[in-house]
């Protein structure tokens, strides 16, 4: 391995659950508001992820007042402190824009099945 | 102790800061290098300390060459640079390695040779703006106009025109060391150098910093 990937793998989290696009997902983000820290939760829909080694980033989607909002994490930040899978969801690609275009009840994801 | 050090331009990564920012960061294996050679203000009327970089074949140099390697008793390298600073405490023959010279936080000024772009327009090379494609245009990627005519009768020296692009010695200025390490011979420079991947560069401590 060469020592630019050495680096990056360095700084890599070993602990990260396994997710992909169509899951559900619950963020805990770190918030620095002064010097204080605290924990906030987002949840949402993984519609993408990038995979780039120490790069490497997901999206979350969620509807927040009637507004779509995606949030592009950094997987590796230390500012991302815990990553929760809720639902493992049934989709058919791998990043899910069309999701973009739908609402209500058309944006369901339904439950992957388990054997 | 010298100015700078020479180096090999790794490549590009990104490490995170404590504060979850995203760093961008160019890895360079600097040193070490062998002072080979010492010019004194007596001799050579200034101060500077050659420095050996990166390892070479025995048979990729000449006679002459080796004379001179053999003086300093270090082997051979593929680089030779002149570096200057305060030499005193520099023998000929001592090896500089990255953490006697720069340490986290500084601020160097990197040098290298650019990716070589070859005979390019004024479009790509100056950044001008070219015409329309279409709309019965016949103007697309030219340059214009070089100049007026009977006055001044030549054109200005430094107009910008087509012609050779990159591969050629840039510096970039005032980039911060985010991290040396030392067991690994590595400087972690904030920011790109100029240069490919495997590339010779020098870092010096920053002229303007």
């Amino acid at each position: 391995m060469n020592i630019v990937d050495q680096i990056g793998n360095e700084q890599m989290k070993q602990d990260l659950p396994d997710f992909k696009g169509g899951d559900t997902l619950r963020v805990h983000v770190k918030i620095v508001e002064g010097d204080k820290q605290r924990i906030q939760v987002y949840q949402g829909v993984c519609i993408k992820r990038v995979n780039r080694g120490i790069g490497s980033t997901f999206t979350v989607r969620k509807i927040s007042g009637g507004m779509g909002v995606e949030r592009i994490f950094p997987l590796h930040s230390p500012m991302v402190d815990k990553i929760e899978v809720l639902m493992v969801g049934r989709v058919r690609r791998a990043k899910l824009y069309y999701l973009r275009k739908l609402q209500g009840k058309a944006a369901r994801i339904r439950e992957k099945r388990q054997n | 102790m010298v100015n700078g050090i020479l180096g090999k331009k790794l490549g590009m990564t990104q490490i995170f800061a404590e504060n979850g920012i995203r760093i961008p960061v160019t890895v360079i294996e600097a040193g070490p290098c062998s002072v080979v050679q010492k010019k004194v203000v007596d001799t050579d009327g200034y101060d500077a300390v050659q420095l050996g970089f990166g390892a070479q074949k025995a048979h990729r140099i000449n006679k002459p060459e080796m004379g001179h390697f053999k003086k300093a008793g270090k082997g051979v390298f593929a680089f030779l640079r002149e570096m200057d600073g305060n030499i005193a405490e520099c023998e000929v023959g001592s090896e500089i390695l990255c953490s006697d010279v720069f340490s986290a936080g500084d601020v160097v000024d990197v040098s290298g040779v650019s990716k070589g772009k070859g005979f390019q327009g004024v479009i790509k090379r100056w950044n001008f703006s070219g015409g329309r494609s279409s709309h019965g245009s016949k103007f697309h990627r030219h340059g214009g106009s070089i100049g007026c005519s009977a006055w001044p009768a030549h054109v200005f020296k430094g107009k910008k025109m087509a012609g050779q692009m990159g591969n050629e010695q840039v510096t970039t200025q005032n980039l911060e060391i985010v991290d040396v390490r030392a067991d690994q011979n590595l400087i972690l420079v904030k920011g790109a150098v100029p240069g490919p991947k495997n590339g010779l560069v020098t870092i010096r401590k920053a002229v303007k910093a």
